[in-house]
């Protein structure tokens, strides 16, 4: 049977109407799963006996601006097992920023979702170390979001006084 | 032995103090290597046998700020970094001078964004600006002797009760 739908056929019998969205483009898979599920999934798919997605390769976030559900989690899994990388995404509900941590089913997911959270905002519930990684702490803005200006805004960042 | 027998035995020439000094600074002005990024790779090889930055009395490379009295900023500059790129120059024993080599440094080059300082000059007196991405190490050069022209016009009383630095970070 083929990687892609062992995966599909999977996921579906197990989530069923949770599974929202299947994409197949250019050789990727993606599912598109409800943001409330992904704790769920990620046990699933990392504990699966046939699947085995052992690795979290990276999450990030998607601002989509003006869209009605504006942020979109987005993971991605690798399976040794498979030799295959699956990427899993997650709308978040309008403006809403939270979402289930992985970070303690996948240990690499914890800096990923601080960068997520430093970048975009997105508020991952039961993280151990939600920090700033990036940018400073104290800085109060999310850099990687739509309506933050390339140039930054004017003293959010504080730089030593200037010597005369 | 009188002295006119000693001065005719030994010889002696005459000259300021102030140049005395100005001559002994410029003539061993030591770096602290700033190295952020890129430009850091020119200056390291502006210290090879090639280029042989030691012909201007400046090899002596300590990372310590301490024992420096130039620091040559070489590379891109974010917010982050700025304070600790203060520090250390507020580390450093007066007199002290500053290049800032490369597009990055000196006006935020290529990286126009909210992350980068626009130029360091916004938080340390620049003495000479450096153009270049990266300068190649004979530009390294030309920016060090213009810190020794300087030097060499300086007199030692310029540096004379100088106040201390004022250490306090800024927080707006």
């Amino acid at each position: 049977m083929d990687i892609k739908n062992l995966i599909v056929d999977k996921v579906r019998n197990q989530f069923g109407d949770s599974l929202i969205e299947v994409v197949e483009f250019a050789g990727d898979l993606s599912l598109t799963i409800d943001s409330k599920k992904n704790r769920e999934l990620s046990e699933f798919l990392k504990s699966d006996p046939e699947l085995q997605f052992l690795m979290c390769k990276d999450v990030t976030g998607i601002d989509w601006g003006t869209r009605k559900n504006r942020f979109t989690v987005v993971y991605h899994v690798y399976s040794f097992q498979l030799n295959f990388t699956l990427r899993i995404k997650c709308n978040l509900e309008g403006e809403e920023t939270k979402i289930d941590t992985v970070a303690d089913i996948w240990l690499s997911a914890n800096w990923y979702e601080r960068e997520t959270y430093d970048m975009y905002g997105i508020i991952f519930k039961g993280h151990p170390d939600l920090r700033r990684m990036y940018m400073p702490e104290g800085f109060e803005y999310h850099p990687l979001r739509k309506d933050f200006p390339v140039l930054g805004i004017p003293n959010s960042l504080p730089l030593p006084n200037k010597i005369d | 032995m009188g002295l006119e027998a000693k001065l005719t035995q030994d010889g002696f020439i005459t000259s300021t103090l102030d140049a005395v000094i100005a001559w002994a600074r410029k003539s061993s002005v030591w770096p602290m290597p700033m190295g952020i990024s890129c430009c850091a790779i020119e200056m390291i090889a502006a210290a090879d046998p090639k280029y042989d930055i030691a012909r201007f009395g400046s090899e002596v490379m300590r990372f310590t700020p301490r024992q420096c009295d130039l620091m040559i900023v070489a590379g891109t500059v974010t917010y982050k970094m700025a304070q600790v790129v203060r520090r250390i120059y507020d580390q450093m024993p007066e007199p002290k001078w500053v290049i800032a080599m490369g597009a990055c440094t000196s006006s935020g080059g290529m990286y126009r964004s909210y992350s980068v300082v626009q130029g360091i000059d916004q938080f340390l007196p620049v003495d000479v600006y450096t153009a270049g991405c990266p300068p190649r190490p004979e530009n390294l050069l030309n920016a060090l002797m213009a810190i020794q022209d300087k030097i060499s016009k300086s007199k030692a009383r310029d540096f004379q009760d100088k106040l201390y630095t004022n250490l306090e970070l800024s927080n707006n």
